[in-house]
């Protein structure tokens, strides 16, 4: 089964962040933004045309490109626990 | 431990009045958006801009605080950061400040940690690296009226208990727990108790420890914002998203087409957007149009408050990470129409253009033809920044967009207020320093040399042979050696050519003053300008980057004079071809 990213999600639909495929200095960013490893991710309403996506994580709403949202990998079989952090 | 590790929410810390020293400056820390500003304000009685989008103070901020002691403590509100790891300019401030390496400024000897307590887990974060710094802090737990209204809960005591550090729960914006703040500030206290700070370089780990903290005191995330969400699929939606934007900015421009007190409403409509989170949102919208030319949504907010005025926004550009698109966006920004160019065009075009209907009563001919000049500006900044995409931008940044957005908030009536008043304020700031300077020197170059104590004809004074040295150059466009005058004392800031225009030609016939709205000075114009020379005269105002003030502000926020003064060449350069093709086209036309 091939990966599935933050940029599969459809509005509404939720996932678990496994990993960032992005050099250190934007993966930090994106951390700091919430985007950690192990976080629960719902994605919100797009901009129009889909680009860029709007994410609930980590109690606030980030927009990041969808080419950003490509990089950042879903762990399908993860399960998390209430406070958005991996048990 | 001190009496103020005991001390926590709502209680007052104990100040001890009998000691001497205590602090002298204190900084306001915090993520960007949640309420640094508003406390500032309210501790200091200054007026800082606020507004509900990320990245709105991006400049550090001394205030001054005074305590029941009669002392006087020195307040610095920084802007919004993650963490102390510094990416942008704004932020690379914020942390100067707090390690001290600011020149001409003291380290820290206290913090106000401003956390939003709606989201408590990220606003902890940041935390740990603020208390490993071993200052002093007070933690202040903003918007805890709005944790409360959305069912949120949270025990400050033992948030306290859990840092080793006291706590106040309060909200700025309405003033609840300043007291207790004020306490703080100006009371001694001792460096935070050493506590088990997580590995500092890990985000993970901060967050980790952010959520235990919290956990341990009770903390329950408030309800999301049921509303933010209704908005957004309205304001979001592929089709009324874009249309309810561009709604907003034909209101703004169309209310411009009257002039002058509109201006204002532009501000309110600016500010509207701003303090209601919809300007983040925007800029989202935004962000794939923007990318086409090689800029970020982020540039967006800085190019729309252009509208008003170049300077704010070339500041505002503070907060675009990616240095090269923060250059592209500050070199672009100027030739958005600016305010100071609406009496010049207003003068122009009620000269040569008679109002007639164009579409039906809403849109007239000299209402078209300011549309036309807001169009002409944008559509430069537009084909400028995609020539720098493929020179200076040609490498992309490393950093993508990202954005965070707030949750929406009614704007208060008084928040508009204030930037109104301030808006007024700046504008007669302005018309009493640079306008009436220039007016001044103008005034004098016109009537020197004098001979046998009388002062020379226009033509012949020194003003009259400074036009007439430019004459030559300006001529291909239809600009006489009058105009000439006018686009010298211009260079200063471009509204000063109406006066300047007044000026002359009311020395010339010979009345006291020249009243710079009279029909006798668009009658004068239209004897020295022919339709194309009026065109030209607009295209070079729609072009030049006539305000000393925006070069400074340049060659400040870029570290040299270098692409300050390539800014002007520039737009000097574009506006001359711009106004001889005007002209020239006019002329085939017409």
């Amino acid at each position: 089964m091939p990966v599935r990213t933050l940029s599969d999600l459809k509005q509404g639909d939720e996932g678990v962040l496994d990993r960032l495929e992005v050099v250190a200095e934007v993966a930090e960013r994106l951390m700091e933004l919430g985007f950690l490893p192990g976080v629960r991710v719902s994605a919100g309403r797009a901009a129009p045309g889909g680009d860029p996506m709007v994410f609930r994580v980590d109690g606030s709403e980030v927009a990041i490109r969808r080419a950003t949202a490509r990089r950042l990998i879903l762990n399908d079989s993860a399960q998390t626990g209430e406070d958005g952090t991996n048990v | 431990m001190s009496e103020l590790q005991a001390a926590s929410t709502g209680q007052t810390p104990p100040a001890d009045p009998n000691t001497s020293g205590g602090f002298s400056l204190v900084a306001v820390v915090g993520a960007p958006n949640c309420g640094k500003s508003t406390l500032f304000n309210r501790l200091t009685g200054l007026r800082q801009k606020v507004a509900n989008y990320p990245g709105v103070t991006v400049e550090k901020r001394l205030g001054k605080v005074r305590v029941e002691s009669g002392r006087e403590i020195t307040l610095v509100d920084l802007p919004g950061i993650y963490s102390l790891t510094a990416r942008s300019e704004d932020e690379r401030v914020a942390r100067g400040v707090l390690l001290g390496e600011m020149p001409g400024l003291a380290p820290p000897d206290a913090v106000l940690l401003v956390v939003d307590s709606t989201n408590l887990n990220r606003n902890l974060s940041l935390a740990a690296p603020i208390l490993a710094l071993g200052i002093p802090t007070l933690i202040v737990l903003n918007m805890s009226d709005d944790l409360r209204s959305r069912g949120g809960l949270l025990d400050g005591e033992r948030l306290s208990e859990q840092l080793g550090v006291p706590v106040v729960q309060a909200s700025a914006a309405r003033g609840e727990g300043l007291e207790a703040i004020r306490a703080f500030v100006s009371g001694r206290s001792t460096a935070p108790q050493r506590l088990e700070l997580p590995v500092l370089q890990d985000i993970g780990s901060r967050r980790r420890w952010a959520v235990h903290a919290s956990g341990q005191s009770g903390y329950q995330a408030p309800a999301a914002s049921a509303w933010t969400r209704r908005l957004d699929s309205a304001f979001l939606h592929p089709l009324a998203g874009p249309l309810i934007f561009l709604q907003g900015v034909w209101a703004g421009v169309g209310s411009v087409l009257v002039f002058l007190p509109q201006i204002l409403f532009l501000f309110v409509l600016i500010g509207v957007m701003e303090d209601s989170g919809y300007l983040a949102r925007a800029a989202v919208i935004a962000d794939r149009t923007m990318a086409r030319v090689g800029l970020e949504g982020k540039a967006f907010i800085p190019l729309l408050s252009a509208y008003a005025c170049a300077i704010p926004a070339i500041m505002a550009t503070r907060t675009i990470e990616s240095r090269r698109e923060r250059l592209a966006t500050i070199l672009i920004a100027p030739f958005m129409t600016c305010s100071a160019r609406l009496p010049v065009y207003a003068l122009v075009i009620a000269a040569f253009l008679p109002e007639k209907p164009l579409l039906g009563p809403l849109l007239g001919t000299r209402a078209a033809a300011m549309i036309g000049l807001y169009g002409l500006g944008f559509l430069a900044a537009v084909a400028t920044a995609r020539l720098l995409k493929s020179t200076l931008l040609k490498r992309q940044s490393p950093l993508p967009f990202t954005l965070e957005l707030p949750p929406y908030r009614w704007p208060t009536l008084q928040s508009i207020g204030l930037r109104l008043a301030d808006r007024s304020l700046i504008f007669l700031k302005r018309a009493g320093t640079v306008i009436l300077l220039t007016t001044v020197v103008l005034w004098f170059l016109a009537s020197v040399p004098r001979t046998d104590g009388q002062p020379p004809e226009i033509s012949r004074s020194l003003a009259g042979k400074m036009g007439k040295a430019v004459e030559p150059v300006i001529e291909p466009l239809g600009f006489n050696w009058k105009i000439g005058i006018g686009l010298i004392t211009s260079l200063a800031a471009r509204e000063v050519i109406v006066g300047t225009l007044g000026t002359i030609y009311g020395i010339e016939g010979g009345e006291e003053e020249g009243d710079e709205s009279s029909p006798g000075l668009q009658q004068a114009l239209k004897q020295d300008l022919t339709p194309g020379a009026a065109v030209a005269l607009l295209i070079f105002f729609a072009f030049a980057l006539q305000c000393m003030s925006t070069v400074a502000v340049v060659r400040r926020e870029t570290g040299g004079w270098r692409l300050a003064l390539a800014q002007f060449g520039y737009m000097l350069a574009l506006a001359y071809i711009g106004a001889w093709l005007g002209k020239t086209l006019v002329e085939i036309w017409v």
